[in-house]
């Protein structure tokens, strides 16, 4: 179980300091798909950093089973939104998805085991000698996602990362994604600024408000799985959490003081 | 010291690819019409010929040294030294540049002493070396060594702090090994800077060890050039001062060359 209790994260400024997230809250249980959703400029990269321990916390704590997060810990795979820059250029696609198993003490053939395995189950086992950059966006990110599965997390932490892909794309990614959680029962945290990815997605939605960002509410989305792009989304509880979701961060935007446009 | 890196020529489109007449019969006819500009104009002493001696005495000049002993061995001289000034500049200019680059506080605490000794002229040390290394091959080398060794490390510094933010995190996400991180996030970021600045050295080793070779007297190309200056063979001279120039064509070559198939084997390595 990870569990976020009272975090606060703050830069320091010339100004004093400016914060990020504040008094920020809650815990997300093991095999569970979570999703923090805000309008841009709510502090979700922050609150995500501080969670995968890449940023230390100002104050308050993150705790993953009893034991506090301090840099990033081996049992968490983050997939970026910038898979260009997170794949490694000049290797190859499947040198790419063994280099972080390459100091586990893991045996080269259960090395070259995982990495066809990872990369059969996101559909590119022909893509293996590839470089990176002969591959297009929505493949390069299956690669980063490859990669993750291939470590064997417990939590995947993904920050936007179909953010930067096509629509059909970014359908066909959110399908492996709750393919891939139903096999392996990973504990998910997504981070979003799309509505309707976020609902599609999850067991449970968090809704950030601007910074300093706090928890404004968390919705259960009691959808059933497995969800479908076209039969779930026509769905009319589909319908109501997704306005109700989207409601709150209206309210949320209309609300806010000018300065923080 | 300023070492010139002739600009790459304009990649020819497929389109124009079936036309090489275009790209070597124009330039090469410019060149024949430049050495029989020079020829006539000595020839006619509008030039002074016992200054200028015409291309054709120059050549046969030339040809006449191929047979002789004094040529290979200049020759040899000269490019084992660049070969040398090459590669200990580059080797120890990257080495010291990734770690420089990787340790923040070492490379603040040099620096000073970088920024005083990278401006320094290779040439003003000539007397220095003379006096504490002496006149021998090793002079040439240090001094060629000392141009190009700023060349390399500068840019190797730049280059390895140039890996991307993200993937430095992707690094520390996936708790890569230091070895793993400078392998193949920080040596890749590095390889852009790593090439030019390898193109760089090889023309300042050259031009730093004919110098030393006319200025020192040591055997090379720059000793038979200042030799046949003395013994009132311009001729001889012009056609060692020729072959200089197309030695450091070749040596230029070589390098691209090199370049190409480095970049052939690992991809262009993306928009870095």
């Amino acid at each position: 179980m990870l569990i976020v209790s009272d975090m606060e994260k703050t830069y320091p400024t010339k100004s004093g300091g400016f914060t990020a997230v504040s008094g920020m809250s809650f815990h997300i249980e093991e095999g569970e798909l979570f999703t923090i959703v805000g309008p841009s400029g709510a502090g979700k990269t922050t609150l995500l950093r501080c969670i995968s321990g890449l940023d230390d916390v100002t104050a308050g704590s993150v705790t993953f089973n009893g034991q506090q997060v301090s840099g990033p810990p081996r049992e968490f795979a983050v997939v970026f939104q910038d898979y260009a820059r997170s794949l490694m250029p000049w290797i190859t696609v499947a040198k790419n998805v063994e280099l972080p198993l390459m100091k586990k003490g893991i045996s080269a053939a259960e090395r070259a085991q995982r990495v066809a395995s990872a990369l059969e189950e996101v559909g590119l086992a022909d893509a293996m000698e590839k470089k990176p950059f002969q591959l297009s966006g929505g493949m390069q990110q299956r690669v980063a996602i490859a990669r993750a599965i291939a470590y064997r997390p417990q939590v995947l932490i993904m920050d936007e990362p179909f953010a930067s892909v096509d629509a059909q794309t970014r359908a066909d990614l959110e399908d492996l994604l709750l393919r891939i959680r139903e096999e392996t029962g990973t504990t998910v945290l997504f981070v979003t600024h799309d509505v309707d990815e976020s609902v599609y997605l999850s067991n449970r939605v968090a809704i950030v408000s601007r910074s300093p960002s706090r928890i404004d509410e968390i919705v259960d989305i009691p959808l059933p799985y497995p969800r479908d792009q076209i039969r779930t989304k026509s769905l009319p509880e589909f319908a109501t959490l997704r306005t109700h979701v989207f409601g709150r961060i209206r309210e949320m935007v209309s609300t806010a003081t000018p300065m923080a446009a | 010291m300023t070492a010139v890196v002739a600009p790459a020529p304009p990649k020819c489109r497929s389109g124009t690819a079936s036309l090489p007449g275009r790209r070597f019969v124009l330039p090469t006819a410019f060149i024949a019409f430049l050495i029989s500009l020079q020829e006539l104009l000595t020839r006619t002493e509008v030039l002074p010929s016992n200054y200028f001696p015409p291309a054709s005495e120059i050549f046969t000049a030339f040809i006449g040294e191929l047979g002789g002993s004094a040529l290979p061995d200049a020759l040899f001289g000269t490019l084992s030294t660049w070969l040398q000034a090459l590669v200990i500049s580059v080797v120890l200019g990257t080495v010291i540049g990734v770690l420089l680059g990787l340790v923040v506080p070492l490379e603040a605490f040099l620096r000073p002493v970088i920024e005083f000794l990278r401006p320094v002229p290779s040439v003003a040390l000539i007397p220095l070396v003379v006096l504490t290394i002496g006149t021998g091959s090793d002079s040439a080398l240090f001094l060629a060594v000392f141009a190009a060794f700023w060349q390399v490390l500068i840019p190797a510094i730049v280059g390895v702090r140039s890996a991307h933010p993200v993937a430095l995190e992707t690094a520390r996400s996936y708790n890569f090994t230091l070895w793993q991180r400078i392998r193949y996030i920080q040596l890749a970021s590095m390889m852009p800077y790593l090439v030019t600045s390898i193109r760089l050295a090889t023309s300042t080793t050259l031009i730093l060890i004919v110098t030393a070779e006319i200025i020192i007297q040591m055997p090379g190309l720059g000793y038979e050039i200042t030799m046949s200056r003395s013994a009132g063979n311009p001729a001889r001279m012009y056609a060692y001062i020729a072959l200089s120039g197309i030695a450091g064509i070749v040596l230029n070559g070589l390098v691209r060359w090199a370049e190409s198939r480095v970049a052939s084997t690992h991809g262009k390595g993306g928009k870095q």
